[in-house]
């Protein structure tokens, strides 16, 4: 992480994603924002509020609800030099924009032969508990993930959205920018004050232990933390991964903690089937399957359509801490 | 040779077998299949075909000796074998799921209903298993991952040599990287030892000390996990209401002490009213046989007196016998003797019931080990204060708890409970005025 500054002040990721866009706007002015709502409403979750006063409609866009077009107009302005951040208000409205995202925007370096690239951010809230029902509780990073020349990040502590995000605007190419809107105003931690990145494709250990490697990201992070520190209280030593990236993936940090546990367990919110522990559970068993010690084991989302509004629904959807608690006894019992 | 013929297994739970009579005497010859032994277990009755032909050589079961499966009962020298050598120590390999299955690798022609097992000779057969209904946890216990297989290797270690501390006794990593190490891994059964297995679940041993085990320490652990083995424990515990014996207690103790020399706790009151329900309810007073429940005459309470290393009940005899104020005297008696070392056997036998006052130690709630042969065993919490709802006012009163462990096999929850419930409502009736 290259801090500027070693000051730091305690925030949650709402105050973080709206500090690092606030200073990428008054540091950079090839920086603008568009999307739904961003503008004189500030954004659902306030993030850009006020920002239209203070950087004008020119840079602070709010766009008809035409997310396609939030894309398309934000690839060209990309393309063209600008440094557009572009905002889908809810994951679970990103399907119109498919085509821009996948066809466009990840192609545009290989398609140009180097001579375009698409340095475009596009930023949306992701993830359920919330009570968010069908539409706004999705996570999409699954849809994604498999196109090469996309980058993808999912932090989930206020330091990393910072040096994610600021890592996403310099990177000359497109990144999708996963924000767990559970932990918007859930998670609190310090935030370095200053310009600093932290690189794209790198993983942290929040946890370390050494009897079970527990790979995750967003939201459940923060539960598989909780349960590794109950597991502590019983003597059991779990280490827990927060991937931050999905694409590029840190196979180094990864492959380490397995080698050295020798268990795996990953916990997604996102369906099971083809989710991304199914990426992470092929690259362990093809790089250190003689390094396992029991088979890798996943907690996800059922492959259900969408999670349902009834609190019943809803709960059968998340994982718990419990059962993450006792699927980590298990592995470790094995 | 000289072949050791051991206790065949006359079924899969079966441990151990009884010779009914022998067929043959020493010297006598012996066919091959031909029965030459009978063998009674709680099961079958069976004739026992032998496994060889030979001529009885010595027999080391008598008859109505009852030996666990596997242990030797007699020697026969095989006919057209070479010099009779000693017979090899090698354990047995149970193989008979009797009567119906036939062990493949003897296939004994004639088996059939009534006649048992072939027994097992010690030359060390690897053990016959029955073609079906090879368990899937005993396979997981045998697999081992890839991990563990590269480990071995890597160390040459002979996993046969291990015991596994996973899951259903899979061998871990963890287990390969320790026997490599050369740390205390457990030593895997022989198998088919009549030893029964017992996995332990702990891995290997972590740094530390080793305290010594004190005769009384050992006994402690003898006895209690033969209780809970043999009697299945149930639990239930009932609140009571002593203010009123706790206000007489207070009222009555320093004249006892003056008078007595013992001083006057809440024991006795709760001996008491525990001995007088005992008599309402003999049922808890009581052995559990296999004949049938012992109902004793006498009542004689075990009183539990915890020491710094360890844990002592001597007993009140004939405690129906005795008045509170005897009682007080007869436990204060009891536990002076246990702190200065003083008791004698006889003090410490023929318990009936004992009373646990695990609230000395500011215990609220504990489950107790039922003292071995007897029907069951009563905590007293300790008493606090606590705002009780009497008569829809709220009131403050001083509060125990009661504990009952109880051996299922003699009663059940609801005698359990009218025990209880009378012991309650003698300790709630006790009060100032009374007879001490």
């Amino acid at each position: 992480m290259a801090v500027a500054s070693t000051k730091s002040v305690v925030m949650n990721n709402v105050e973080a994603v709206r500090q690092t866009l606030h200073e990428a706007l008054k540091n950079d002015e090839r920086t603008l924002i568009l999307g739904e709502d961003v503008g004189a409403r500030g954004n659902v979750f306030l993030i850009t509020k006020g920002f239209i006063d203070e950087f004008g409609p020119e840079r602070i866009i709010d766009t008809p609800l035409a997310e396609a077009s939030i894309v398309g107009v934000a690839i060209g302005m990309a393309m063209e030099g600008l440094r557009p951040i572009a905002e889908i208000q809810f994951a679970d409205f990103i399907y119109p924009a498919f085509n821009q995202i996948v066809g466009e925007a990840a192609k545009t370096r290989y398609r140009s032969n180097g001579d375009y690239t698409c340095p475009l951010v596009i930023r949306t809230p992701y993830g359920g508990g919330v009570r968010g029902a069908l539409s706004h509780s999705v996570s999409v990073e699954a849809l994604f993930y498999h196109v090469p020349g996309l980058k993808i990040v999912a932090p989930s502590f206020p330091a990393d959205m910072k040096g994610l995000l600021n890592a996403a605007i310099d990177d000359p190419d497109p990144v999708l920018f996963l924000e767990h809107k559970k932990t918007y105003r859930l998670v609190k931690g310090e935030v370095p004050s200053g310009h600093y990145t932290i690189p794209i494709g790198k993983a942290d250990v929040k946890h370390p232990g050494d009897q079970l490697t527990v790979v995750s990201y967003g939201l459940y992070v923060h539960q598989a933390i909780d349960a590794a520190q109950r597991l502590g209280t019983e003597g059991m030593s779990v280490e827990v991964i927060d991937l931050r990236s999905i694409r590029p993936m840190d196979r180094t940090t990864i492959l380490a903690s397995v080698r050295k546990t020798r268990k795996l367990l990953i916990i997604h919110e996102d369906n099971k089937f083809g989710g991304v522990g199914a990426e992470i559970s092929a690259m362990v068993a093809e790089e250190a399957f003689f390094d396992l010690d029991a088979p890798i084991r996943r907690l996800c989302g059922p492959d259900v359509p969408a999670m349902g509004y009834a609190a019943t629904l809803e709960e059968e959807f998340m994982i718990s801490t419990d059962r993450m608690a006792d699927s980590m006894r298990e592995l470790i019992r094995f | 040779m000289a072949t050791t013929i051991t206790m065949p297994q006359l079924g899969e739970t079966v441990t151990e077998g009884t010779v009914a009579q022998w067929l043959k005497k020493p010297g006598d010859t012996i066919e091959k299949y031909e029965p030459f032994v009978e063998v009674s277990t709680d099961k079958v009755n069976a004739e026992v075909p032998s496994p060889v032909s030979g001529v009885l050589r010595e027999i080391i079961a008598k008859e109505g000796e009852t030996v666990a499966t596997g242990a030797a009962i007699a020697i026969i020298d095989e006919i057209g074998a070479e010099a009779a050598t000693e017979p090899s120590r090698a354990p047995a390999v149970p193989v008979a799921q009797l009567p119906e299955v036939v062990p493949s690798s003897y296939g004994a022609p004639g088996a059939g209903p009534g006649v048992a097992a072939i027994p097992a000779v010690a030359h060390g057969n690897g053990a016959a298993r029955n073609g079906r209904g090879a368990s899937s946890e005993a396979d997981r216990g045998r697999r081992v991952s890839p991990a563990v297989r590269r480990l071995a290797r890597e160390h040459q270690v002979d996993l046969a040599a291990i015991r596994g501390t996973g899951t259903d006794g899979r061998i871990t990593a963890n287990d390969v990287v320790a026997a490599a190490n050369g740390s205390k891994a457990t030593p895997a059964a022989a198998p088919g030892s009549a030893e029964p297995v017992t996995r332990s679940t702990y891995a290997a041993p972590l740094p530390g000390t080793l305290v010594a085990l004190s005769q009384a320490r050992k006994i402690i652990a003898e006895r209690t996990v033969e209780s809970l083995a043999t009697a299945p424990h149930a639990w239930t515990m009932v609140e009571v209401d002593v203010s009123n014996v706790w206000a007489w207690r207070a009222r009555e103790k320093d004249r006892f002490a003056r008078e007595k020399g013992f001083s006057l706790t809440l024991l006795p009151f709760f001996i008491h009213a525990v001995v007088q329900a005992l008599k309402r309810n003999p049922l808890l007073n009581s052995r559990f046989t296999a004949e049938g429940i012992q109902i004793h005459r006498d009542i004689n309470v075990g009183i539990a007196i915890g020491l710094d290393t360890n844990l002592i009940v001597p007993v009140i005899r004939e405690a129906d016998s005795l008045s509170i104020g005897g009682l007080a005297v007869a436990a204060g008696r009891l536990i002076e003797k246990a702190r200065t070392g003083k008791l004698g056997a006889d003090e410490l036998a023929g318990g009936t019931f004992t009373v646990n006052n695990t609230g000395a130690n500011g215990s609220i709630l504990s489950k107790p080990i039922i003292t071995g042969g007897q029907a069951g065993i009563v905590t007293m919490e300790a008493v606090v204060k606590r705002a009780v709802v009497i008569d829809d006012a709220i009131a403050i009163r001083s509060m125990m708890n009661m504990c009952l462990s109880l051996d299922h096999r003699v009663i059940d929850g609801t005698i359990a409970n009218a025990f209880l419930g009378d012991v309650k409502k003698r300790l709630e009736t006790m009060g100032p005025g009374g007879d001490l």
